[in-house]
């Protein structure tokens, strides 16, 4: 797990006067499920927007994958995959439409992208839904789609944005395990959530505020660095503006 | 005890949906009562069954004494309802919402504003912005204002809490926590099962049907089995040994530990030492409390 597939040293992004970014410095390495943590207006979506090639740096070094953020964006969204709660699949497409619309945007090859069709449907059962219109699922199963199609064409690294927001207990422990079965294959994975007890998860959580890193270690040494019992008391007790 | 709520065989259909399969259950008057439950389990159309706004097939319902379906207009004036899509007027300033909605309920914002006066006060150096302006904490502290300013002996919310950060939620409990001495029944719900400690008693309520109704403490040493956590660096080679062990009956993950019962006759010696076995040398077993999402992964095993 040593080597790294993010690199940020002295970031800082601007917006007119405002810092949304105020010099953070951190990295991610291989396989490693990391946290990114903060209040509403932290600067979080910054930062993530900066990570996914869609918005350059004011200064500061920042390399995803082995690419620079300024000069490489283009190879760094190749290379990464992104799901968000909210949206990340098109409802009135079928489940096999919608794999074979996001192979084609990720470039892949038509047999490549048929291989893993058929992987997939395998893989979570779904060989009854391949016609099914996406509207149709339960939630769990679109969230549990939802991540494969953003691992579909292997990238480096995948981007959850509270990626097990409102299932049932038994179906975001089954999402957990596919993220820990993804990141035992050398996948990143970079969560951010509102919800602390996704945050017990991770290997390592950074916790933002106002632009800054104010915290970055594994959710234990954090616990016990300030004394409370949950990420949620930590988060609290830092974060509260 | 005079009951805010009484609900007896409730049921909703929507096509072959069944969003409430025959639910009954009781709220007492000024407590705090919690529907937990995922996304897609009947929250919001029992809420709209509560509120009027939907009538059910069938069963009976008393909401404050009275019948939502018959009584609906008096049951109206004494509710105040938050949805959980934020449905405030975005292009009104944070006055004019709090004003229309007292206009509304045919009362003023000075009339009742003690009652709002702990919550509003903190949105109040920011009464002339526009709605739509306000970050989310700030509109979930205008919708409640909103929801309460007509005095309301029943609150429903739902959902409030989805969406926000950590430390406006703790916030919005405290505010509802303070809102007791004011003798509202409060009742709410959440798909964050760490939520349902804030409730005097909660009910666990999955795909239409309720599993259980017990104070949060209750429901929680409801737990049937002795709970031990796991832990190892490996996390992912733990999961997949503990689901291969043939004493272990349950594993599911929480947070960096498993959380795990064995069956009868086992012991978390032989746990470790099968561990060891397998490869796992830091495997780490201690025996745990029992939180209410265990209870509720609990329930949801059993046949119903």
């Amino acid at each position: 797990m040593n080597k790294k597939v993010i690199y940020v040293k002295n970031l800082v992004k601007k917006f007119d006067s405002f810092v949304a970014n105020d010099n953070l410095s951190f990295e991610v390495s291989e396989g490693e499920i990391f946290g990114f943590l903060g209040a509403n207006g932290a600067g979080k979506t910054t930062t993530i927007r900066i990570l996914s090639g869609l918005s350059k740096p004011t200064s500061g070094e920042v390399k995803v994958a082995g690419f620079d953020a300024y000069t490489q964006a283009e190879q760094i969204k190749k290379n990464i995959g992104y799901m968000c709660q909210k949206f990340s699949l098109y409802e009135d497409l079928t489940v096999k439409e919608n794999i074979v619309l996001y192979g084609g945007i990720y470039g892949m090859k038509k047999s490549l992208i048929k291989e893993r069709l058929s992987d997939l449907l395998e893989k979570l059962h779904f060989q009854e839904y391949e016609n099914r219109m996406i509207s149709d699922l339960p939630l769990g199963l679109r969230q549990k789609l939802a991540f494969s199609v953003a691992v579909l064409h292997e990238p480096k690294i995948v981007f959850l944005d509270e990626p097990t927001g409102g299932v049932d207990p038994i179906t975001r422990r089954q999402f957990w395990e596919t993220i820990y079965e993804t990141a035992s294959r050398g996948i990143t994975i970079f969560v951010t959530t509102h919800y602390m007890d996704e945050a017990e998860y991770c290997d390592r959580i950074s916790i933002m505020n106002e632009g800054k890193i104010v915290a970055l270690d594994t959710p234990e040494m954090l616990k016990k660095q300030y004394n409370v019992s949950s990420v949620e008391e930590v988060f609290i007790k830092i974060a509260r503006p | 005890m005079i009951k805010a709520i009484e609900a007896s065989g409730i049921s909703k259909s929507f096509g072959a949906t069944k969003a409430l399969d025959n639910i009954s259950f009781s709220v007492n008057e000024s407590e705090i009562f919690g529907f937990i439950g995922p996304d897609g389990a009947g929250k919001t159309t029992l809420f709209r069954i509560i509120t009027s706004l939907l009538i059910p097939d069938s069963g009976t319902m008393k909401v404050l004494g009275m019948d939502p379906i018959t009584e609906y207009k008096e049951l109206r004036k004494n509710i105040g309802y938050m949805p959980g899509r934020f449905s405030l007027y975005q292009d009104l300033s944070v006055e004019e919402n709090l004003n229309f909605y007292a206009t509304v309920f045919g009362t003023t914002v000075e009339e009742n504003y003690e009652l709002i006066s702990d919550i509003y006060s903190h949105i109040e150096p920011f009464k002339k912005r526009l709605t739509g302006k306000l970050s989310g904490g700030m509109k979930q502290k205008l919708a409640l204002s909103c929801a309460l300013i007509h005095k309301p002996k029943l609150l429903v919310l739902d959902e409030p809490t989805t969406g926000v950060d950590a430390v406006s939620r703790s916030e919005f409990w405290d505010m509802l926590g303070k809102l007791k001495k004011h003798n509202i029944t409060i009742i709410v719900s959440t798909p964050y099962m760490d939520e349902a400690i804030r409730c005097n008693r909660v009910a666990l309520i999955q795909d239409g049907n309720i599993l259980s109704v017990d104070t949060p403490q209750n429901v929680r040493t409801g737990f049937s089995r002795k709970l031990f956590t796991v832990k190892s660096a490996e996390k992912y080679k733990l999961i997949k040994t503990l689901r291969k062990n043939p004493e272990v009956l349950t594993a599911y993950p929480f947070g960096d530990s498993m959380h795990v019962t064995l069956i009868d006759g086992s012991t978390p010696d032989s746990l470790s030492k099968g561990l060891v076995r397998e490869g796992i040398n830091d495997a780490v077993v201690h025996e745990a409390e029992a939180g209410i999402e265990d209870r509720f992964l609990e329930l949801m095993e059993k046949p119903q």
